[in-house]
């Protein structure tokens, strides 16, 4: 780990960097060796369930915390022994944080105030006014803190960060305190803004749909450590680690031998003698691993229909059954696999029919489905 | 029930209580203040001002009140402030409830054996033998000013230090990360954030140090020596000893009238320094 800090070379792309970054507090260990760039411009989020360690990654950036271990880079300077207040970040709190002995337009002029030499007083006025019409509180600058919604106080303390215009927005999961109504609005409220600004946003939250919904790039922690970075897309389709599969989506997750491999393909034999074919890990040489599949990527077929060629097929029984509009979700004991979950379309539903609770089937498992996790956790 | 119902059957048992135990006796003394003395002492009926005349006999008594009881609330904040952030804030909460039991430690005795300990710490084998030591000699405490003001900002720094404490404690932590996220250095961050915010702790106490002191007589006449007496002072010796109810009641008045003026005005302070809804204070 030292060398890595000590020959590390800051990447000239990246507005902020994780190098090592460690933390502990006493015996906790909340952050474990964080390497992470962070790109200038780009949306990108911290998800995992409640204390992965998020926050104080978060914190790490803002100058809250410093590093047990390693080091924490702003524009390639280590700012480490850089005080929360001289770090060109802002950050909206989890609570928002509000002075509630200032107004709104105090509340959002207060970055402003403190910088030294002093900004004119005509200059924070023009700043506060564009920032509360930013974010559509235009006229709401008298009002008192306490006279503000929920929703709008969230609105308040985003004008106070952004009035300052930082390198990095850091925002702890900023919408938890909001109904799922207003959340959604908030979200692509927050997303122009990102765009519109131009401006770096650091995310952290414990929703996955909210952190597939907004990122450019998502980060998914557990236990302190990085479990894998990547665009929204990328982590849906080939998650490293059943940690990965399992947080973002449902996935089904069985244990094959491979027993040849070419071509991006893996041929893999489950544990109930079923051979199947599905997308490799290049440059994995491991003879048993794990293996996910996506609910949707699988199909039913009543025990007595053909198959179409290339396709493996799993004897199992259906256990529940849900509607759920666009889709219906199937659960069921598969022979030798234990409990697999199929979604199935409703298009393919009304066009092959559905299957009752109790019935005997074939689950479809079409060449090239699924995936071998590259990391066993 | 309705809701006017509600408050009047609330409101019934103070209200009664504050007729029976304050406004009746502040009416008997109204009365009394415009009567005499009789012969044999206590109160002859009469309606005359020749009381309120003879106040400035008693000038001392308000002069040391007036300036005391300021200057006592001042210096027992400034001890306090201090004191109730470092509980607040610093100590870890493993010491917390023991270092605030400590401070309400001296209230298990009575003020009278505590300020006799001051007469002896103040006296000629007190802290002036330690002075002499290091060659200040011939100090004296006891019997001065000083010693009323010792005793009375030792008296009253709990009741300073704890609404303050309150205030502290309740402050949340979070705004003062704020403040350091929008460039703030700590010391700032106090000016503009923990001070205003700690501001109802620091008038509740004030509040209730002042009025307390404004009335206080047992401190000055144990560690005044009879040399610097309050109006209270003032009022046991006319109640108690020269039976004069008539200009004693025309004192006491006067003191009234004196509190109701400096509160009053340090509430329209208040009022023009922040009127924050959370302010809880005595107005
Ligand atoms: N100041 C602190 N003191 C002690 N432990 C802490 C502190 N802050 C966080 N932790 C611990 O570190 C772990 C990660 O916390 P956090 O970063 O807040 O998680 P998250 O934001 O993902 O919920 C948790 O186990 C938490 O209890
Ligand atoms: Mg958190």
């Amino acid at each position: 780990m030292t060398d890595a800090t000590t020959t590390h070379v800051p990447a000239p792309e990246a507005v902020a960097e994780f190098v090592g970054a460690t933390k502990r507090f006493g015996d906790v260990l909340a952050a474990d060796r964080i390497d992470l760039r962070i790109r200038r411009g780009e949306f990108l989020s911290f998800l995992g369930p409640s204390g992965c360690g998020k926050t104080t990654a978060l914190r790490m950036l803002a100058g809250f915390e410093s590093p047990t271990e390693g080091e924490v880079l702003i524009d390639g300077r280590d700012v480490s022994a850089v005080p929360a207040h001289k770090r060109p970040v802002n950050m909206v709190f989890q609570h928002y944080a509000l002075f509630p002995h200032m107004t709104v337009a105090q509340n959002v002029g207060y970055g402003l105030r403190q910088r030294r030499p002093r900004l004119p007083k005509r200059e924070i006025e023009l700043k506060v006014a564009k920032a509360l019409a930013t974010v559509r509180l235009a006229d709401f600058g008298p009002r008192r803190i306490w006279e503000m919604s929920g929703g709008q106080q969230q609105r308040v303390a985003l004008a106070r960060a952004i009035v300052n215009e930082p390198k990095i927005l850091l925002l702890d999961e900023p919408m938890a305190a909001l109904d799922a109504k207003l959340r959604g609005e908030m979200q692509r409220e927050l997303l122009e803004l990102q765009r519109s600004l131009g401006i770096t946003f650091v995310l952290v939250t414990h929703d996955q749909e909210e952190a597939l919904a907004m990122s450019d790039r998502i980060c998914i922690m557990g236990k302190g450590r990085i479990a894998q970075v990547g665009t929204p897309q990328e982590l849906y389709d080939r998650p490293r680690s059943r940690y990965v599969a399992d947080f973002v989506g449902k996935a089904n997750i069985v244990s094959g031998q491979i027993t040849g491999r070419q071509g991006g393909l893996a041929q893999a034999v489950l544990g109930n003698g079923v051979k199947v074919v599905l997308r490799d890990e290049p440059g994995d040489d491991r003879t048993t691993t794990e293996i996910a599949v996506r609910p949707e990527a699988l199909g039913l077929a009543a025990r007595d229909s053909a198959v179409p060629a290339g396709t493996a097929v799993v004897p199992a029984r259906v256990t529940h059954r849900t509607f759920l509009g666009d889709h219906t979700e199937y659960l069921l004991a598969a022979d030798g696999l234990g409990q697999m979950q199929v979604n199935v379309p409703r298009q393919a539903e009304r066009a092959l029919g559905g299957h009752d609770v109790g019935a005997l089937v074939h689950v479809l498992w079409p060449e090239g489905t699924g995936l071998v996790l590259a990391v066993d956790d | 029930m309705t809701q006017s119902r509600a408050r009047a059957l609330l409101l019934t048992p103070a209200g009664l209580w504050y007729a029976a135990m304050l406004l009746l006796p502040l009416a008997v003394v109204l009365i009394f203040s415009f009567g005499e003395r009789s012969a044999i002492g206590g109160y002859a009926p009469g309606f005359t001002f020749e009381q309120y005349a003879n106040l400035p006999a008693r000038f001392a008594a308000f002069r040391n009140t007036l300036t005391l009881a300021p200057v006592g609330t001042l210096a027992a904040l400034l001890i306090a402030y201090p004191l109730a952030y470092f509980l607040a804030v610093k100590v870890s909460p493993k010491w917390k409830t023991m270092l605030l039991v400590l401070v309400i430690v001296p209230f298990w005795t009575s003020i009278l054996i505590r300020s006799y300990a001051w007469i002896f710490l103040l006296g000629g084998k007190g802290i002036p033998a330690l002075l002499e030591v290091i060659g200040l000699d011939d100090v004296r405490l006891l019997n001065t000013p000083f010693a009323v003001l010792v005793g009375i900002v030792y008296g009253y720094l709990p009741l300073m230090v704890f609404p303050i404490y309150v205030a502290l404690e309740k402050l949340d932590k979070r705004l003062l990360e704020a403040a350091a996220d929008l460039g703030t250095p700590p010391w700032r961050a106090f000016l503009q954030i923990t001070l205003p915010l700690s501001m109802p702790g620091v008038l509740t106490g004030s509040m209730l140090v002042f009025i307390l002191l404004m009335g206080e007589f047992l401190i000055p006449a144990i560690l005044g020596g009879g040399k610097v007496f309050f109006v209270g002072n003032a009022l046991v010796d006319l109640f108690l000893q020269s039976r004069n109810w008539a200009f004693g009641s025309a004192v006491a008045v006067a003191l009234v009238v004196v509190m109701l003026i400096t509160v009053g005005i340090y509430t329209r302070l208040v009022k023009r320094f922040g009127a924050s809804r959370d302010d809880v204070g005595l107005m």
